[in-house]
């Protein structure tokens, strides 16, 4: 009896670690899908069409992310056969050094100005 | 002095801006898939289409010839209007042509072939789509050129025209 009450805990527990790790495997799936474009619709990610191109790109993630590749890993697959635009987040390469940078350099120039102007208006 | 040079600021930063909006505004807002970059072909298994048996990839590109890969399906009205050409293309002996019939139902697409033709040296089965993402396509009809180096040198997004027929016999010459 008593074994049969441990075997069952085990069981439960076995249960209850699947449930937990499918629900995390289920947010990391969201989470590229929301990150992939559609290539085919208009302004839509994969996660939220159901164009055949995006229900083939739902598949191909979730057995990624079955293989135990990472999102990272994922995206270089993608990135691979359609290129950068596929993905929301642009990378970081030549097409992308202004994207990047120039909020930073305004930022540090306004910073600048704004520094020099206070000083200035100390010194009077 | 300082006032040229904060001229000069100024203008130097709203020509930056100009340039980057105006490149901006050039630059096309769609996703344009680049047709001409060399790939290696994925490898895959397959099932066939008529045996119903599993196909490696190494297997369907043995030959040192060049080989079109036909993306296809029966539910698609652009690939009824390309089917005559890939008709014509198959009498070429010097290339093999491959269909990938895409998401279909197996007899409708049997039904298609039998009322078209059948211009495919062999067909393979993409049930779910995830064959041709493989290959980088994103719908049908698409075509793609295999070079005898086993490398993707072309590819066609659409139906092939007369004009896309004379490119591939240009290209497979």
């Amino acid at each position: 009896m008593k074994i049969l009450k441990i075997a069952i805990i085990a069981l439960l527990l076995m249960g209850f670690s699947n449930l937990k790790s499918n629900e995390k495997s289920d947010e990391l799936k969201n989470k590229i899908l929301k990150n992939i474009r559609c290539l085919i619709c208009q302004g839509q990610s994969v996660y939220d069409s159901e164009s055949e191109f995006s229900s083939s790109i739902k598949l191909i993630v979730d057995k990624k992310i079955n293989d135990g590749l990472e999102e990272k890993e994922i995206y270089f697959y993608l990135r691979e056969k359609y290129g950068d635009w596929i993905i929301y987040d642009p990378k970081l390469n030549k097409n992308t050094y202004i994207l990047w940078f120039l909020p930073l350099l305004f930022f540090l120039v306004g910073g600048a100005i704004i520094y020099k102007k206070i000083q200035k208006k100390n010194e009077k | 002095m300082k006032n040229k040079f904060s001229l000069f600021v100024v203008v130097i930063f709203f020509s930056f801006c100009f340039v980057i909006f105006y490149k901006g505004l050039n630059a096309p807002n769609n996703y344009t898939p680049k047709v001409n970059e060399k790939k290696n072909i994925p490898t895959f298994k397959a099932k066939d289409f008529y045996s119903n048996n599993f196909v490696n990839s190494d297997k369907i590109f043995e030959e040192n010839i060049f080989y079109i890969i036909n993306i296809w399906a029966s539910w698609c009205v652009p690939c009824r209007a390309e089917h005559p050409l890939l008709m014509r293309l198959s009498k070429n002996k010097s290339i093999k042509l491959i269909g990938l019939n895409y998401r279909d139902n197996l007899n409708n697409a049997k039904k298609f072939i039998n009322e078209l033709g059948n211009p495919y040296s062999q067909t393979i089965i993409d049930n779910d789509g995830t064959l041709s993402v493989e290959f980088g396509a994103y719908g049908v009809p698409e075509t793609f050129i295999i070079d005898k180096d086993k490398k993707i040198i072309r590819k066609f997004i659409g139906p092939i025209d007369k004009q896309i027929l004379e490119e591939i016999k240009s290209i497979t010459k």
